[in-house]
């Protein structure tokens, strides 16, 4: 049927004026948040990259042995990190011949003096106000880059606290929950695919994994806790338990993103391979297996980007930790990237409101560039039909 | 096929088998109290960087938690410390000693300071705590029965109080300090005020009292922002945040190192920390930990501890606290309640 009424066609083009200025709203409303996120975290973080070091004369004496804040002036004493001023025994006791010597260098200045010059927020009592004030004039001070941020483990002092033992950590869960659900998310998805009869038992199964993608990570902890720590015995707080704990959670979403990857190949590559007499095996194995990589190595990165990014099914295996040490094996201890974050933002000093931040920009990049390893591998060996 | 599976399988129980040879281990365990673990990691910190042992791993599982993990049985497997926000329950040490946990000695490292903050430009606040209790107790009575919270403004509850609003950020109740909050503070007015047939029944649901996650920052922050409510959290958070916060006295006491260590300020509680004193030979380190941790330079009156808000004991309280723990001194049922 024709229509002819023109009150007809005004309605239909104002509905789609109306739907499409709804989307834009919608994705107005999103970038305003995304660029309201980053400017903020972004903004909050850059001042933890400079670090504020301060240039006085350490003098080694017998009394540093007990008390190492009397290696500098004791106006000077509130400035000087405690991570630099500790290790100076141990020094003298290394070099005896250290003693009665005097030695000048750059060196951390505690978080307060740095939160100080940053114009922050600090609890520096005026009596030191002015003495920084005056070493300032004298050219005591500078801002280095923060390689200590990067090349340091977590710490008590801000100006010490640093994101590579929780960083090595992600690497190594990350690595053993690849090791544990690729191979067999990827090896069950084929089989669920290609193998496996349709009957209730396969149906009930594969609403089993779905439902799992769904389930709340906590849960995971719990099982995790339960098998990997009570049951098998593997050692609290390590990465083998966190990874695998991790690796039950992106074991179904390896499933489904396999399942989806191989379904999406037409038929007739399957019957083409069989008609020419290759077994079920070689089928797989020498076609649908390459031609679905692409879609199976996107739904794995995604899976594993989600993995990073969770906090709650680590704290019940104890990875929610302070571990400074960054672990050198499977067995030891660890913590991880969002963990690290969120012990420092729940500490009381603000110096760490700038770490956490900067902690969040790591994470974030390292979220970022596993997500275009996704989108290059997917555009790269990507096949149209 | 069949050589590939048991090579799989030999894979698979080596690594298990390698896992429990690790079970050895000579890395001090230390779980429990997040409020304790901000202390508990600095000592840590301390402890990796200057002596030649492996810097411990310091959980924050919260001190119920932390508990059942300690008490869980002796052994390598366990941790060797649990911190604490309060002392251990008779039920917790009954547990222990079911598991065969009867050797743990008891350390009290400090007090930490329950205080009220609000906005700084906000007009002072000077609480009872009686005041404080009604303006968040679920129930109150009124000629002999229960009725519902019926205070939305502190003028209300006593003329002598500011016309505002009534809102509470506090703690969660999965949170230790909403524990003592209540223990401190709602417990004993509601156990003076009478008519509560079982004790009190809960803090009020409604939008005067505001659970707010177990992140103090989180309350620091909406109170820089609102200027009517009020804030309830630890101390060294009150301590970083001076700039835009004030606080409340309670019962005419301002909170400071000397009105908490002095038990003047009444919203108070002690710190803890308790150690298995079978793991001393099994463990090393264990011991140069708990004397580090004890010492004045991390617990003591200018201690480094105090810097990021510990509240140190008295001196003879520390001598006596030192004694106890060092002496390995038995903690005892009968003592506990």
């Amino acid at each position: 049927m024709l229509h002819t009424d023109p009150q007809f066609y005004r309605r239909r083009l104002a509905k789609e004026r109306l739907f499409r200025a709804i989307s834009y709203t919608a994705i107005a409303v999103a970038s305003v948040f995304l660029v309201f996120f980053f400017a903020d975290i972004i903004g909050q973080s850059l001042t933890a990259f400079s670090q504020t070091e301060i240039r006085v004369p350490i003098h080694f004496t017998q009394e540093i042995l007990d008390a190492p804040e009397s290696a500098v002036d004791p106006e000077f004493a509130p400035l000087v990190s405690r991570g630099v001023l500790r290790l100076l025994p141990g020094e003298l006791n290394a070099n005896p011949r250290l003693l009665g010597t005097t030695r000048e260098e750059w060196m951390l200045a505690t978080a307060e003096v740095d939160q100080y010059l940053k114009g922050k927020p600090n609890r520096l009592k005026p009596r030191d106000i002015r003495t920084i004030e005056r070493l300032q004039q004298e050219g005591r001070f500078r801002m280095a880059w923060n390689w200590g941020f990067l090349t340091r483990g977590d710490s008590k002092l801000p100006e010490m606290a640093g994101i590579l033992a929780a960083a090595v950590g992600s690497v190594y869960v990350l690595l053993v929950t690849l090791a544990f659900s690729f191979p067999i998310g990827v090896m069950a998805a084929i089989y669920l695919e290609e193998f496996a009869p349709d009957n209730r038992f396969m149906q009930f199964i594969e609403v089993n994994i779905n439902n799992l993608a769904a389930i709340p990570s906590i849960l995971y902890g719990l099982l995790g806790l339960a098998i990997f720590i009570q049951f098998l015995g593997l050692p609290r707080s390590s990465s083998v338990v966190g990874g695998l704990t991790l690796g039950l959670m992106t074991l179904p979403v390896i499933i489904i993103s396999t399942r989806t990857a191989i379904r999406a190949i037409p038929s007739s590559i399957r019957e083409g391979a069989l008609a020419l007499g290759a077994t079920r095996w070689q089928m797989v194995w020498d076609h649908i297996l390459p031609l679905s990589l692409p879609g199976i190595l996107t739904g794995t990165i995604i899976g594993l980007a989600r993995a990073i990014g969770e906090t709650a099914p680590l704290i019940l295996v104890g990875m929610v930790a302070y571990i400074p040490q960054p672990a050198s094996s499977f067995l030891e201890a660890t913590s991880v990237l969002p963990a690290q974050i969120y012990t420092w933002a729940s500490d009381s000093q603000r110096a760490f409101v700038e770490r956490t931040a900067a902690g969040i920009i790591i994470l974030l990049i390292v979220l970022l560039s596993m997500n275009a390893l996704a989108i290059f591998l997917r555009s790269k060996y990507e096949r149209k039909w | 096929m069949a050589r590939g599976f048991l090579k799989v399988l030999l894979a698979a129980t080596l690594f298990v088998a390698s896992a429990s040879l690790a079970q050895a281990r000579d890395q001090i365990k230390i779980v429990g109290s997040s409020t304790v673990f901000p202390f508990s990691s600095f000592v840590a910190e301390e402890f990796g960087a200057t002596g030649k042992f492996k810097t411990p791993v310091v959980e924050s599982t919260g001190t119920g938690g932390g508990f059942k993990l300690f008490t869980a049985g002796v052994g390598t497997q366990t941790p060797d410390i649990s911190n604490a926000s309060r002392r251990i329950k008779r039920s917790e040490f009954e547990t222990a000693e079911q598991n065969g946990v009867t050797d743990i000695s008891e350390a009290l490292i400090g007090f930490d300071g329950i205080v009220v903050a609000q906005n700084k430009d906000a007009a002072p606040l000077n609480l009872t705590l009686q005041q404080l209790a009604l303006a968040v107790l679920a129930e109150i009575p009124k000629d002999g029965k229960l009725i519902p919270n019926p205070y939305t403004s502190w003028d209300q509850i006593s003329p002598d109080l500011p016309k505002r609003k009534i809102i509470v950020y506090g703690p969660p109740t999965s949170s230790g300090t909403r524990d003592a909050f209540e223990e401190l503070v709602v417990e004993p007015v509601a156990h003076k005020l009478g008519g509560y047939e079982k004790g009190y029944k809960k803090i009020r649901q409604d939008n005067a009292y505001v659970p707010s996650g177990e992140n103090d920052n989180l309350i620091v922050q909406k109170l820089t922002k609102d200027k009517e409510a009020v804030g309830v959290f630890g101390y060294s958070f009150y301590e970083e945040n001076q700039d835009s916060l004030s606080v409340a006295k309670i019962e005419s006491w301002t909170p400071n190192m000397d009105s908490i260590a002095s038990g003047s300020y009444p919203i108070s509680r002690s710190l803890y920390f308790y150690v298995k004193n079978a793991h001393y030979d099994k463990v090393p380190g264990l011991k140069e930990y708990v004397e580090l941790f004890m010492s004045e330079k991390m617990i003591g009156d200018n201690g480094a501890l105090k810097r990021i808000g510990l509240v140190p004991l008295p001196a003879a309280e520390r001598e006596k606290a030192r004694k106890k723990v060092l002496g390995r001194v038995k903690v005892t049922k009968e003592e506990l309640k």
